[in-house]
């Protein structure tokens, strides 16, 4: 186990590394700052005093590793248009998307976790078969129109909710609807086929056979280790929920990280781009350790192995 | 029954892309004016339902006087082909690394599965989006950004089935007789994951629509006045207090098209791997 953990934690800072140098390396190489923040005439000294100003006339690697020793230390530099601490402005935006985030995901979780369950209970119902046809449909879905969809309804037409901005409990609704409509179907459908997997195996069957009642034995045999894939996918689904945390965000106004990172990436400010990426990614690595860590405890198959091996 | 069942959603998607399709192959045929006409006394027409709505445009006008449906029409030109292309690049790129991945295993392994971590652990979007903003936007960017940042889900499966045949008697048996890695791979190997391959792409070009459009709709994709669903949406959008059918109209074309090539994709899933409807489980931890 300690073992495991040590090398999952070696594995996630190679990861973060990995992560620095290609956000760096697109915002350096691909693009280039310099003519992006100055006026199209500007004269050679202009270009060349701007350059020494950001650091930008050494060479790329001095650069990244300036970057990278900087970022260790929290300091992703500063706005180019606010000359604030980048980092100060992400953090300040960092509890608006965690709270949307985890507003999505308890929506999420709580349609498609039960919907799974009955659709893998009832296999070939009319109900199975609405949540499917429900999953497909939901999967096809681009979130940024649906998220203008329940604006038009229930903001325009009922006026029952406020239709962008952050503050009371109302503001959250629909984004967190939004958000947790976009999680759902591929997490219903997971839990639907994981369901089905634990529930073909023998000693469920054994189980019954023996006499255990229906309801200890979807709950205490099922449901339990149904919950290894349902947790592996929920880290892998982090990544996908920050991102549709992204698009939720544009479309509500919502004052989070990713709002603040599109407003940065508009007007080229390259520091806050950087920084919104690099914490954004990080926050996904940290998931992803949490989970193999969660998902090891779980299941004793995997402790076992790690100790043989 | 069930198998039967799955066969008419395959029809159904295949019928939904077919009219998409058909849409960006004939859209000077089909769109009943020119999508780029505008025309001031018609401005914000609404829809033939609508109270002043008319058949000279079905769908009603834009902010411009320009005819939605035609520009819905013509929309499907910039969707239909920027979710192929995209698909094209990313897939290529992902099945050659997959495939160098799971054969030759090694230090090349080891390189391209950590450089499928790293790109796996991007939130996928952002790094999207700060591509296209560096880059500039437009419709060859798009394609390379969406192309260069989609490879890794090809690649994650093609070297997991890679490692899989890599090993069995028909490849040993190649090798045996002398053939070289390039031949085995595109003449052995290759062939076997074919079906995986379309599977994956085909639901791929969803996802890579989805993902145009929202470039687009907040600026950074295809610029005006290029008539494309994602962008009318992000115009539309600023009316959406007044005039709801301008967002309303071009998203549901997206979702349309989306569904239908979902829809296809899971039905050819189906159709090309039966024994893997059993275990779908594996099949849909990938996307």
């Amino acid at each position: 186990m300690g073992t495991f953990v040590v090398r999952r934690l070696l594995r996630a800072v190679f990861v973060c590394v990995g992560v620095s140098l290609i956000t760096f390396a697109l915002l350096h190489v691909v693009g280039n700052p310099v003519l992006l923040l100055l006026p199209q005439n500007a004269s050679d000294a202009d270009v060349k005093l701007l350059k020494e100003k950001l650091g930008l006339e050494r060479s790329l690697w001095v650069q990244y590793a300036v970057f990278l020793a900087d970022a260790l230390r929290g300091d992703f530099g500063q706005s180019l248009f606010t000359q604030e601490s980048a980092l100060a402005l992400i953090w300040e935006r960092m509890p608006a998307t965690l709270e949307l985030t985890l507003a999505g995901m308890l929506v999420g979780l709580g349609i498609a976790i039960p919907l799974g369950v009955v659709s893998a209970i009832r296999r070939g119902s009319l109900t199975d078969r609405l949540c499917t046809v429900g999953a497909v449909a939901g999967q096809a879905m681009p979130i940024f129109w649906l998220g203008i969809m329940l604006i038009i309804l229930f903001a325009v037409l009922l006026r029952l909710l406020p239709a962008s901005g952050r503050g009371t409990p109302a503001h959250l609704i629909l984004p967190a609807v939004t958000l947790g409509a976009y999680l759902a179907p591929l997490t219903m459908r997971l839990t639907r086929s994981g369901m089905l997997d634990v529930l073909t195996q023998d000693y469920i069957r054994t189980a019954r056979a023996k006499g255990v009642g229906e309801r200890v034995l979807l709950f205490k045999h099922g449901l339990r280790n149904a919950a290894i894939p349902i947790v592996t996918v929920l880290g892998v689904q982090f990544g996908r929920l920050l991102g549709g945390a992204i698009v939720t965000e544009t479309v509500f106004a919502w004052p989070g990280v990713a709002s603040l990172a599109l407003k940065a990436i508009r007007t080229y400010d390259y520091p806050v781009v950087q920084g919104s990426v690099v914490l954004l990614a990080l926050l996904i690595v940290l998931v992803n350790v949490l989970t193999d860590i969660a998902v090891t405890c779980l299941d004793p198959r995997i402790r076992l192995e790690e100790r043989s091996a | 029954m069930r198998s039967l069942r799955r066969l008419r959603f395959l029809a159904v998607g295949a019928a939904m892309v077919g009219v998409a399709v058909t849409c960006a192959v004939i859209a000077p045929v089909l769109a009943p004016g020119d999508p780029y006409a505008q025309s001031v006394g018609d401005r914000l027409i609404p829809p033939v339902w609508g109270a002043d709505g008319s058949w000279k445009h079905p769908l009603g006008t834009d902010p411009l006087g320009r005819d939605i449906l035609s520009r819905i029409i013509y929309g499907a030109r910039i969707s239909i082909s920027a979710g192929a292309l995209a698909v094209a690049v990313s897939m290529l790129l992902g099945v050659i690394m997959g495939l160098v991945a799971g054969y030759f295993r090694g230090t090349a392994d080891a390189a391209i599965s950590n450089l499928v971590d790293v790109m796996l652990a991007f939130p996928f979007l952002l790094l999207a989006l700060a591509a296209v903003a560096a880059l500039g936007p437009g419709f060859g960017n798009m394609i390379v950004v969406l192309g260069l940042t989609g490879w890794p889900i090809y690649t994650r499966v093609v070297r997991a089935e890679t490692l899989k045949f890599r090993e069995r008697e028909f490849v040993l048996a190649a090798r045996a007789l002398g053939l070289g890695s390039f031949r085995i791979l595109r003449a052995h190997v290759l062939p076997n994951l074919v079906n995986t391959i379309i599977v994956m792409a085909s639901l791929e070009v969803a996802r890579m629509i989805i993902l145009e459009s929202f470039l687009s709709f907040l600026g950074l994709g295809i610029q005006p006045p290029t008539p494309s669903w994602g962008a009318m949406l992000g115009e539309g959008r600023v009316y959406m207090l007044t005039h709801w059918w301008l967002a309303a109209l071009p998203g549901a074309a997206i979702f349309v098209t989306t569904l239908g090539i979902n829809l296809f994709g899971d039905g050819l899933r189906d159709l090309l791997d039966p024994h893997r409807v059993l275990s779908s489980a594996a099949s849909a931890r990938t996307e």
